[in-house]
């Protein structure tokens, strides 16, 4: 833990209106792991991604990726940061006015790491990753089904070879034979990059396969982190709840037992 | 509760919402001017919004030059004023109705597209996506809709007014017993270049209204379909609006000296 984390946060608000979602969240992440979040429902966790990205704008805080600074830093250092993450979205996000080549590609195009003449064959290259064949390359996304959209959304992310790769429930919505094979090209691709990668789930199977880390989201905060292989054992009762899906629990509104573990 | 503080909030409000709009718009022009630029986008904007829409305006033109001509003869018979129909006619339509049934007709076939096609995108994260692909939403999406809004409906309306004088023409020559060759040379007798020009600023105007009112309410939409529906329908409502205000004020600019 002496070196720079890749990401760095501290004492991260965001607030909507009244709603005030994230309340002081501190999280790190080491380069080169794969950190999970986790945590119920509306807690905050896309917004947490978001915030990161410079998609939305947290009102207090500090975000350091490779010990950069991203809160009030200029548009520039902003965007360049960005650049360097990829990122799954949780609807798959494609943009249902492109095929899915362009789709793949666009990421590459915008920053000119490749020619138009040669995007369509770096796309096909990347979607053979992600195990789909050149006939997809073609196709309008609204064609693919929600696997298919998903494996597009992943190559997406990583057709620009980022050092950073952030999942949104790349998982929810899918069969479990499907989830799995997403899991391992996650845990794959991850590993071929030598990325670093942030993920969130609800999928307690998914968490088990791709995290390195876990880290779990409640009121705001990151409420327990640690190794996945502590899972089990955290000594914290909100986890426990989580893990094990229990309905009773501190994970209720008024329940007692709030910090403890 | 107390009348004065709704009339205050909804003043508050309106203001608002005007500055957060001239900062959109403002915002747009600006970093869309320094580019990168995307002349694809721009170039299927200006099929989209000009070509698909010639049939609508076409067909409005028509009609609107046609019925035009019959209420000025039943009108003007009635002084013997017969001979300023044709003027009347492309009077009408080059200075007015040219301009304001193209933007109103815009306003309802292409605004509502892109509020749908941009607010779809926002609630789809799209938008987001594009922001982590290093492309900027306003230079991408809404740079190219207003350029090509602005540049096409002045063409649209030049069509429209050719269009107009023409079911004008028609009417009086089969229905009201004119002589082709005559109504032809009134048609141009009085009319000067500031009619039309003034026609295509309009023109101009409102195809950048309508752009700015589709792309803005479908960028702030939120709230899954119901809410792009919403954007919709206030994209068509507010770039009518501001399209009957920027035609008097346009208007009184042109021609109240
Ligand atoms: N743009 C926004 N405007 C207003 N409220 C928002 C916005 N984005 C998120 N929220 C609110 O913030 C809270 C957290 O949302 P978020 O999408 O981060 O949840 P999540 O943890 O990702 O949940 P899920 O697991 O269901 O995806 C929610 O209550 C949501 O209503
Ligand atoms: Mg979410």
């Amino acid at each position: 833990m002496s070196e720079t984390p890749r990401l760095r946060i501290r004492g991260l608000h965001k607030r909507f209106g009244v709603k005030h979602v994230l309340r002081g969240l501190d999280l790190n992440v080491a380069a080169g792991g794969s950190t999970v979040v986790i945590g119920g429902s509306g807690t905050g966790k896309s917004v947490l991604l978001k915030c990161i990205l410079g998609i939305l704008q947290p009102d207090e805080g500090s975000i350091q990726v490779d010990g950069q600074e991203l809160i009030g830093a200029a548009p520039a250092v902003v965007a360049e940061a960005r650049a360097r993450i990829g990122m799954l979205f949780q609807g798959g996000a494609l943009f249902d006015s492109l095929p899915v080549w362009e789709n793949v590609a666009f990421g590459a195009l915008a920053r000119r790491q490749v020619e138009r003449r040669n995007a369509r064959a770096l796309a096909v290259e990347t979607l053979a990753k992600v195990g789909l064949g050149p006939e997809v390359a073609d196709l309008s996304p609204a064609e693919l089904s929600g696997g298919m959209q998903k494996r597009v959304g992943l190559a997406r992310a990583i057709c620009t070879r980022p050092e950073m790769l952030f999942f949104d429930e790349p998982t929810t919505g899918l069969d479990p034979i499907m989830a799995e094979v997403i899991n391992e090209l996650i845990v794959d691709t991850v590993r071929k990059l030598g990325a670093t990668a942030l993920s969130i789930t609800h999928d307690m199977g998914s968490v088990r396969r791709i995290a390195d880390r876990v880290a779990m989201l409640y009121d705001g905060r990151i409420v327990w982190a640690g190794p996945v292989a502590d899972l089990d054992h955290s000594g914290n009762d909100f986890v426990d709840q989580f893990v094990n899906g229990r309905a009773v629990g501190p994970i209720r509104v008024g329940a007692a037992g709030i910090g403890s573990g | 509760m107390n009348p004065l503080a709704a009339i205050g909030r909804a003043v508050l409000t309106a203001a608002a919402a005007t500055g957060s709009l001239v900062v959109f718009a403002a915002t747009a022009v600006g970093r869309g001017l320094i580019g990168p630029w995307y002349p694809r986008l721009v170039l299927r904007q200006m099929v989209e919004i000009g070509y698909f829409s010639l049939p609508v305006v076409g067909l409005t033109a028509i009609f609107s030059g046609m019925v035009l001509a019959l209420q000025s003869y039943t009108g003007f018979s009635r002084f013997e004023a017969e001979s300023a129909i044709a003027t009347i006619v492309v009077l009408s339509m080059t200075r007015e109705l040219g301009p304001v049934l193209a933007g109103l007709m815009v306003a309802g076939r292409v605004g509502a597209a892109m509020a749908a096609e941009i607010g779809t995108m926002r609630v789809t994260e799209q938008i987001d996506a594009l922001t982590t692909l290093s492309t900027d939403p306003l230079r991408y999406l809404v740079f190219p809709r207003l350029i090509a809004g602005l540049l096409m409906l002045p063409l649209l309306v030049l069509v429209a007014n050719a269009i107009g004088v023409l079911g004008g023409f028609v009417v009086s020559v089969w229905k009201l017993g004119f002589q082709p060759i005559e109504y032809i040379n009134r048609t141009f007798e009085f009319l000067e270049p500031l009619d039309v020009i003034s026609g295509l600023v309009k023109a101009a105007v409102f195809g950048f209204i309508v752009a700015l009112m589709g792309c803005f309410q479908g960028y702030h939409s939120k709230g899954g379909a119901q809410g792009v529906g919403a954007a919709t329908t206030r994209a068509v409502v507010t770039a009518s609006i501001l399209i009957l205000v920027a035609n008097y004020v346009v208007t009184e600019l042109f021609f109240a000296r």
